[in-house]
């Protein structure tokens, strides 16, 4: 082998100049990022060490009270800092609905992408525009309409009366229910499309090998089509359970605001809690909580799906 | 039908495989017959479409079919899934599984059947041995060549000792000399585990030099099963004789038929030729000599002595321990001659006249 011959002059002129043409079309997405990303969250930052104004916004006032009121209470008479765990249990709340949302999604999506992938390959588009139609509609649309099926009136509950199958209804709307059945239908097609496109490549020669040396269809789905597709089912965990982590229509409407969550709870600091520095912190501290697993999440999967 | 001998270890019984229905309907396979015995090295040869690999795959059960039986040793396994046969197989593309390593991947058929941990780690290293690749035990499959893949789907095939191990063209990946290399290996793997190899591919020589007995497929149908020797000597049908080896093909009158042999008459010369079994023909008939059973005569004006057959070189292709020679015959019609290179023989060049001797015995007639 020979070594490339040097660069003429010229040629690294070219390269230099390659690069700024690259830096230029790089421009509106760096831009972007900036603008709507890197700055808002200053801003978020910036507000959470701020003490709050009377009636909303901020005065200009360095203070730690919104991390602080996370977890304590000032008392009224003494001033004395008193451990609350209020807005923990709403987070820790949050925490259970997402985890149970992103299992339930799993569960139920992992059959549905496998049933598309192994659909002949010019009905696969079909599927995947189906499992897209949802987002065609309003978000608040969808989840009213939900409502109007579960509620005490509403569809299921007369059906099962009309059949004679109950004699009063049965509340399921504003439980618990109804908030994880809202979430894991809003975000059942973010499970599904990375699922499908992970399982769409998976070979299935692999699936006959399996089976041509002893593994059963459940040994097989457990030993080579999960493994395989790991990243998929990664993907899909992470775009469910971050976005029901901090979900605020659905809770809102379907848990009749009697069972808050994150989302609502921000939501809240900024609205008829006049409290924007709190918000702001709440805001951080979910994000940091989110970052944080993500970390340990990455780094494990890391570890363990080296081979993928 | 006979009952088959004791010693089949797969009797395939008039198999038809028919993908699709109605007018799309495509048959695969079509009442396809075939006993292959214990401890063999079988072959399925044929053009690629011609069914063989389809075969393999009832046979492993990753299809059905859809008439016929398939016994192994004398069980119909036809319609039992893969898991359920003692039959692995080992695929054209090797199909290792990515997110293991080489040990995982060969203690895999053993660990589906449950077999104790203690027992697994010492065939896993059993196999390594028998197919050298003791260094490699942890490396991921997707870290080694393509030939040590290779010997890894062997070694994972072989593990859980199946009755019968099926082999999918699995060396047409592998560059000239790595299959070469590999085919000895696979022979003395045959050799050593006993297991009976039914092997699949399209390329004639590897057929040739590895297996004990051939059948050669066309378009869905068993033409001929036989030895290397037999279908090499004694091909029934034109395509056989194609397909396998240089040929000569000479239409021929058939003058007289006797027990083994007809007479024919070439291009105004007399044959006695060889007959297929059980095979009686009569009027215009294919004749076929193999290139290396005729040799070649200065002059060819005699034709008494010669066999009559003549003509002139048009070309000569030299390839090191042999040389071919194209002949454009008196009368219509090319013929090649192969002659071992060996010193001190005469030569030929091209726009010599030659005559044709051609071998007792070697003619013989086609089937068509």
């Amino acid at each position: 082998m020979t070594a490339p011959p040097p660069a003429s002059p010229r040629e690294r002129q070219a390269d230099r100049s390659a690069a700024r043409r690259n830096r230029w079309l790089t421009g509106p997405a760096v831009t972007i990022v900036a603008l709507f990303g890197i700055v808002p969250l200053l801003i978020v930052l910036v507000y959470s060490f701020l003490a709050p104004a009377p009636y909303g916004g901020v005065q200009w006032k360095f203070s730690t009270d919104a991390y602080l009121n996370f977890l304590f209470q000032r008392d009224i008479f003494s001033d004395a800092l008193q451990f609350s765990p209020a807005f923990l249990l709403i987070y820790l709340r949050s925490f259970v609905f997402a985890v149970i949302t992103t299992l339930i999604c799993l569960a139920l999506g992992f059959p549905t992408a496998y049933f598309m992938a192994t659909r002949p390959p010019e009905q696969r588009n079909w599927w995947v525009l189906l499992i897209t139609i949802p987002f065609w509609s309003n978000l608040l649309v969808r989840t009213l309409a939900i409502m109007f099926i579960i509620r005490d009136e509403g569809l299921i509950n007369m059906a099962l009366m009309g059949l004679g199958l109950i004699d009063k209804p049965i509340t399921m709307l504003y439980t618990n229910f109804a908030i994880v059945l809202g979430l894991f239908y809003s975000f059942l097609p973010f499970m599904v499309l990375p699922l499908y496109s992970s399982l769409e490549k998976l070979d299935f020669r692999l699936v006959e090998a399996a089976h041509d040396l002893y593994a059963t269809r459940r040994q097989v789905l457990w030993r080579i089509v999960i493994p395989m597709s790991a990243p998929g089912i990664v993907a899909g965990c992470l775009l469910v359970f971050i976005p029901a982590l901090g979900a605020y229509v659905t809770p809102l409407i379907l848990g009749g605001g009697t069972h808050l969550m994150i989302g609502d709870l921000i939501a809240q600091q900024f609205g008829s809690g006049r409290n924007w520095p709190l918000g702001s912190a709440q805001a951080l501290i979910l994000m940091a909580a989110v970052l944080v697993a993500l970390w340990v999440y990455v780094r494990n999967a890391a570890k363990g799906g080296k081979h993928g | 039908m006979p009952e088959q001998p004791s010693g089949s270890a797969i009797a395939i019984r008039e198999v038809s495989k028919v993908f699709g229905s109605g007018s799309d309907a495509v048959t695969a396979l079509a009442q396809v017959d075939i006993d292959i015995r214990a401890n063999e090295f079988f072959t399925l040869l044929g053009p690629s479409g011609c069914g063989k690999t389809t075969l393999l795959r009832l046979i492993a059960g990753f299809d059905y079919p859809t008439t016929g039986e398939i016994r192994l040793y004398g069980d119909d396994i036809a319609q039992l899934p893969p898991y359920r046969r003692p039959i692995n197989t080992v695929f054209q593309n090797y199909a290792l599984f990515p997110h293991m390593t080489v040990a995982q991947n060969i203690g895999f058929g053993l660990e589906m059947l449950g077999r104790p941990r203690a027992e697994i780690a010492a065939r896993i290293d059993e196999m390594l041995r028998l197919v050298r690749m003791e260094e490699l035990k942890n490396r991921r499959t997707s870290q080694i060549s393509g030939g040590q893949q290779q010997r890894v789907a062997l070694a994972r095939a072989l593990a859980p000792q199946p009755k019968v191990l099926l082999l999918d063209e699995p060396l047409s990946a592998l560059d000239y000399k790595l299959r070469k290399e590999m085919q000895l290996e696979l022979k003395r793997l045959q050799h050593e585990t006993g297991i009976t190899f039914i092997f699949v591919t399209h390329d004639q020589e590897e057929a040739l030099t590895m297996s004990d007995r051939i059948a050669v497929m066309s378009k869905g149908r068993v033409l001929q099963i036989g030895t290397a020797h037999d279908i090499y000597d004694k091909p029934a049908e034109r395509f056989v004789a194609n397909f396998i080896g240089e040929t000569n093909l000479l239409d021929a009158e058939v003058t007289g038929v006797d027990a083994a042999t007809a007479t024919v008459r070439v291009k105004g010369t007399t044959l006695q030729a060889g007959l297929p079994e059980g095979f009686r023909p009569t009027g215009k008939a294919t004749v076929v000599i193999r290139p290396e059973h005729a040799e070649l005569e200065a002059g060819g004006a005699d034709r008494g002595t010669l066999g009559g057959l003549g003509g002139v070189i048009t070309n000569v292709v030299f390839f090191g321990t042999d040389t071919h020679y194209y002949i454009a015959l008196d009368g219509g019609g090319e013929f090649m001659v192969r002659r071992q290179n060996s010193r001190g023989a005469a030569g030929f060049a091209s726009g010599d006249r030659v005559g044709l001797r051609i071998d007792p015995g070697a003619a013989r007639v086609l089937r068509d």
